[in-house]
């Protein structure tokens, strides 16, 4: 049987991508967030997983306005790097792991989720900087990745809760599939930032100091949140937080370990948090 | 009925809801076009002639020109595409991001180093700070 073994949570900032790719990441500004990626880079060295379920989300690259799905699962076999206006970022293609994907699929809609299966998803830095932080800049990524894209660009969004619940059925689903695997599922987007008008640059501090600590503790009472206080509170980027209660909950019911965790303000316009989460 | 949209009396902020969708459909495929490096050359070489090719409101396409990203998001941009713009001109998302509050580059890049705009006095339309 395979079974989810960690979960992983950080920020995906497009410019940690651009310091690393431009070769800036030994400046004094990046070095304070790159540090606290040290320990990460080698847990997952030590703990490299036969697969990782990516939970990101599209920046308005894979998916235009012609069609936005609250959740996609990435069922093909690779991945390209999307050209988001920059040009493509200079990372591995993501290998994909088909089989999986399309069993959790299966167990995932059957427990009334409605995923939509994509084949063809250019994946963008939601899903390309959580890796390039977590593996530094090998010449190819450690293992298959599942692309899984939330919806938090067209609101509304999916609700905490829903993602919570989402991410057990994952669980669930995982625990099915006939294979010995090693799975880490990971989280991604926030913590408190906002890109637009003119309350950008918000950061809260206490707000995602307080969700650290209750994800960790007590993730389905931090589910209830609504969303209008992820805007107010976090800023209107910041409901991208909801993705981590997806890999959250697709934790074991038990107190997780907490292997590694970090905070950094700012990098550009956002607070990058980070958690290292092994079952127990 | 009139639905609950609670954000509202967020100060500052616009949320891209199903409604500013349907208004910044256009404005924001637009937008989209321009991840193609052809097409970032031709809206580069004559910008006007290239909006009139999408079916954008004269507003929308003031607002592009002018490059006042406020004034697209009143106008059904969203933040997500409207960086393709940015991305177009060589600008930053902190570039971008700091253009719309009023502040100089540095004041805003100096606000951040600094640990971010405070949430105090920033939770509703005219609290007290």
């Amino acid at each position: 049987m395979a079974r989810i073994t960690a979960s992983v949570y950080t920020s995906h900032v497009p410019a940690i991508g651009a310091a690393l790719d431009l070769g800036k990441s030994g400046e004094p500004y990046w070095q304070k967030v790159f540090k606290g990626y040290e320990f990460s880079k080698q847990w997952l060295r030590d703990n490299t997983p036969d697969v990782i379920f990516l939970v990101y989300n599209d920046h308005a690259n894979a998916f235009s306005l012609e069609m936005i799905p609250t959740f996609a699962i990435g069922c093909a076999a690779e991945f390209a790097i999307a050209d988001e206006g920059w040009g493509p970022r200079p990372v591995p293609v993501v290998k994909g792991h088909p089989e999986l994907a399309a069993h959790i699929a299966q167990s995932v809609i059957q427990d009334d989720f409605d995923l939509t299966i994509v084949n063809r998803m250019p994946v963008d830095h939601g899903l390309t900087v959580p890796l390039s932080l977590m593996c530094g800049q090998p010449q190819a990524w450690p293992c298959p990745v599942i692309p899984f894209a939330v919806n938090v660009v067209q609101y509304p969004v999916p609700s905490g809760r829903r993602c919570f619940n989402l991410g057990r059925a994952i669980r669930k689903a995982v625990a099915s599939f006939d294979a010995p695997l090693n799975v880490q599922i990971w989280g991604t987007g926030g913590m408190s930032h906002q890109l637009q008008g003119p309350r950008a640059g918000l950061i809260n501090r206490e707000f995602d100091t307080a969700f650290l600590d209750q994800l960790i503790a007590d993730p389905a009472a931090l589910a209830q949140k609504p969303h209008i206080d992820y805007v107010r509170e976090a800023g209107s980027e910041g409901i991208e937080l909801v993705m981590w209660l997806i890999a959250r909950g697709a934790m074991s019911d038990n107190l997780p370990r907490v292997a590694h965790r970090f905070y950094h303000v700012p990098a550009s316009n956002t607070a990058v948090g980070h958690l290292i989460l092994e079952n127990t | 009925m009139a639905l609950d949209k609670p954000y509202k009396d967020v100060p500052g902020t616009t949320i891209f809801d199903a409604e500013q969708s349907r208004l910044g459909y256009h404005l924001n495929q637009f937008c989209m076009s321009l991840m193609k490096a052809e097409n970032r050359a031709r809206f580069k070489a004559d910008e006007r002639a290239y909006l009139d090719e999408w079916p954008m409101t004269g507003e929308q396409k003031q607002a592009v020109l002018a490059r006042d990203l406020n004034w697209c998001i009143r106008l059904g941009g969203n933040i997500y595409f409207l960086a393709k713009i940015g991305a177009t001109d060589g600008k930053s998302f902190q570039q971008m991001a700091g253009s719309m509050t009023g502040m100089s580059e540095e004041e805003y890049r100096d606000m951040m180093i600094a640990g971010g705009r405070s949430i105090e006095g920033n939770r509703y339309i005219g609290e007290k700070k």
